[in-house]
C-alpha cells in the first residue's frame, strides 16, 4: 500500500517535472512565433529558463510580510494542485496524476484559487498597481468563469460524470468521439473562456507585464517573481491538458498531448495576433455576452 | 513664497513620523558576498542574458529607447525587455540629462532595484553635461550620484549604439565587473554626500529600499 502511494507520488513529481519543462518552452516558442509574426527575430525559445535564473540568483529581495510571502505560494500551490488532479495522458502509470472521480470539481476550483491567494499577498504588497491588477484580474477572471463553467456542465451532462478520466474514456475511438465533434457549441464557448484564462490578446490588460498596470506581481521580485514565472508555465500546462482531456479526446501518449496542447495553445497566437487588446470593462460585457449565450446553447444541447 | 519649499525635509530616517517608518528600509545597504566562481560566473551568465530594464525616461535620451522595441531593432532577440516597476528590472538607463528634480527619482528608483543592478548612462548629457554644462538646473557627471557600468556617448546616440552598450554591459557582467550595488554600499556616505549637495528639498528618506 505504501509502496504504491510513494510509486503515485513519484509518477506525479516526474509528471509535474515534465509540465514545468513543456510550459515554459510552450511560452518561449510561442514568444518567438509571434515575433516572427511582427517581422522580428524574437528571443529565445529557452528565454523563460534564464529569466527565472536570474531571478532566483537576485542577492537581495524586500519582504511586505508573511502574506506577502504566501501570494506567490499560494499561486504555486494552485497551478500544482490544478495539473496534479488532471490525467495528463489517458491510460499511462507515469502521467496519471491524482485523477480521481469528481476531479471536475476540484480543478475549476484550484484555477480560481492560485488568483485568490494572489490577491491577498499582493495587496499586502501596499502598492497601489497590485491592488488595480488584482481587481481586474478578479473581475476579467469571474466573467470568462461564465462560459467556462456552462461548456463544462455541458459536458458533465453528456457524460454524465464528473471524473476527468471517465470523460476522456468516453471519448475514445476516433474524433468523431471527440466532444468538439458531438457538442462543438458547448467548446465554441470554452475555446473562447480559454481566450481570456490564457491571458492574451485581446484578453491581457490584465498581467501586462511591460507597462505600468502591470498588474499583481508589481512588487513581487527575486525568488517570489521565480516562483510566480514557474507557475505560470505550470498553470499554462494544466489549462492546455484540462482542454485536451475535455474537449479534444485526450491523448494516450506524450507526442500526442504534446502535439494537441501545442495547436489549442496556438489558438491564443491566431487571435491575439489579430485584435488588439480590450479594456477589462469592454472584456466582461464581451463574456457574458455572446460566450454566455453560446454556452446555455452547449447545455441545451448536452440535455437534448 | 510658502514654507514649505524652502524648510528641507527630514534628513535621515529617524526624522520620519513613526506611522511612515514602517514603509522604509531602516538600514543602509550592505554589500553582499558573491556565490563561489563556478556558481557566480553561471548566474552572471544569466544575468547577462536577461536583462531588464527599468522603462523610465529620464531624460530627451529615452526617446532613442522606444525604437529598440519595435521590429527594426528588436532587442527582445538580446533578452533584453522592459519592465515597469524598479523592483524587477535590473538594468537602469539614464535617458540623458538629469535635472536635479529628475535626480532625487532617478536616487529613489535606483535604491528601489534589487541587486545585482547595472546602470547604462546615454548621452554626452551624463559625461560632462553636455550641452546643458552651464545649466544651474542640471548635473554633470551621473557616475557621482550613482554607479555607472556603461556610458555610451553621443547626442542622441542612435539605437544601434544603445544595442552596441548593451553588448559592452553583457561582456562586463560576464566577466564578473557588474559590482554596482556593492560600489553603491562601499561608497555610501560619499554617494548620499554628493546627493544632498545639489538637491537642496531633500523631503525623503535616507534608506528607500
Amino acid at each position: 500500500m505504501i509502496t504504491a502511494i510513494l510509486t503515485r507520488v513519484g509518477y506525479a513529481l516526474v509528471s509535474l517535472f515534465v509540465i514545468t519543462n513543456y510550459g515554459l518552452l510552450l511560452i518561449g516558442s510561442m514568444a518567438r512565433i509571434s515575433a516572427k509574426v511582427q517581422g522580428r527575430v524574437g528571443q529565445p525559445v529557452w528565454q523563460p529558463y534564464l529569466d527565472i535564473i536570474k531571478s532566483t540568483a537576485k542577492r537581495n529581495s524586500i519582504s511586505h510580510g508573511v502574506m506577502f510571502y504566501l501570494g506567490p505560494v499560494f499561486r504555486l500551490a494552485g497551478g500544482v494542485g490544478t495539473y496534479l488532479f488532471i490525467p495528463a495522458v489517458f491510460g499511462s502509470a507515469l502521467f496519471r496524476n491524482f485523477s480521481d472521480s469528481g476531479d471536475l470539481l476540484l480543478v475549476m476550483y484550484f484555477i480560481f484559487f492560485g488568483q485568490l491567494g494572489m490577491a491577498l499577498g499582493a495587496s499586502e504588497g501596499g502598492h497601489p498597481y497590485s491592488a488595480i491588477g488584482v481587481s481586474r484580474g478578479l473581475a476579467q477572471m469571474t466573467a470568462f468563469e461564465v462560459p467556462f463553467a456552462l461548456s463544462v456542465i455541458a459536458v458533465a451532462i453528456q457524460y454524465k460524470t464528473l471524473d476527468i478520466t471517465a470523460i476522456v474514456a468516453a471519448q475514445q475511438g476516433g474524433f468523431l468521439h471527440w466532444t468538439v465533434a458531438t457538442n462543438p457549441v458547448a467548446v465554441v464557448a470554452a475555446l473562447i473562456a480559454f481566450l481570456g484564462m490564457s491571458m492574451h490578446n485581446p484578453f491581457s490588460v490584465v498581467i501586462a507585464p511591460q507597462e505600468i498596470p502591470i498588474g499583481p506581481p508589481t512588487e513581487y521580485q527575486s525568488n517570489l517573481l521565480g516562483m510566480l514565472q514557474t507557475n505560470r508555465a505550470i498553470f499554462n500546462g494544466a489549462k492546455l491538458v484540462l482542454y485536451m482531456n475535455l474537449f479534444f479526446g485526450g491523448a494516450t501518449s506524450l507526442p500526442v498531448m504534446v502535439i494537441k496542447t501545442f495547436l489549442i495553445y496556438f489558438i491564443n497566437v491566431f487571435v491575439g495576433q489579430a485584435f488588439p487588446r480590450l479594456r477589462v470593462d469592454q472584456s466582461i460585457r464581451f463574456f457574458l455576452g455572446a460566450p454566455t449565450v453560446i454556452g446555455v446553447a452547449g447545455v441545451i444541447i448536452a440535455l437534448l | 513664497m510658502s514654507d514649505k519649499h524652502s524648510i528641507p525635509g527630514p534628513l535621515a530616517n529617524e526624522g520620519l513620523p513613526l506611522a511612515e517608518r514602517g514603509l522604509f528600509c531602516d538600514a543602509p545597504p550592505r554589500q553582499y558576498q558573491r556565490a563561489n566562481k563556478i556558481t557566480e560566473a553561471f548566474w552572471n551568465w544569466a544575468r547577462a542574458q536577461s536583462l531588464w530594464i527599468l522603462g523610465f525616461g529620464t531624460g530627451c535620451g529615452a526617446i532613442e529607447l522606444r525604437p529598440l522595441m519595435t521590429s527594426r531593432f528588436d532587442m527582445y532577440r538580446y533578452g533584453i525587455q522592459p519592465r515597469p516597476t524598479p523592483r524587477q528590472s535590473s538594468v537602469f538607463v539614464i535617458g540623458g540629462y538629469a535635472s536635479v528634480k529628475t535626480l532625487k527619482r532617478i536616487v529613489r528608483s535606483y535604491e528601489q532595484m534589487m541587486g545585482p543592478k547595472f546602470v547604462v548612462a546615454l548621452g554626452s548629457c551624463t559625461i560632462n553635461g553636455g550641452m546643458y554644462w552651464d545649466s544651474y538646473n542640471t548635473i554633470k557627471r551621473i557616475d557621482q550620484y550613482i554607479p555607472v557600468d556603461v556610458y555610451i556617448a553621443g547626442c542622441m546616440p542612435r539605437p544601434e549604439a544603445l544595442l552596441a552598450g548593451f553588448q559592452e554591459l553583457k561582456r562586463i557582467i560576464r566577466a564578473g565587473r557588474g559590482e554596482g550595488q556593492n560600489e553603491y554600499a562601499r561608497k555610501f556616505e560619499w554617494y548620499k554626500a554628493n546627493q544632498k549637495q545639489v538637491i537642496k528639498d531633500w523631503n525623503m528618506p535616507d534608506y528607500n529600499w
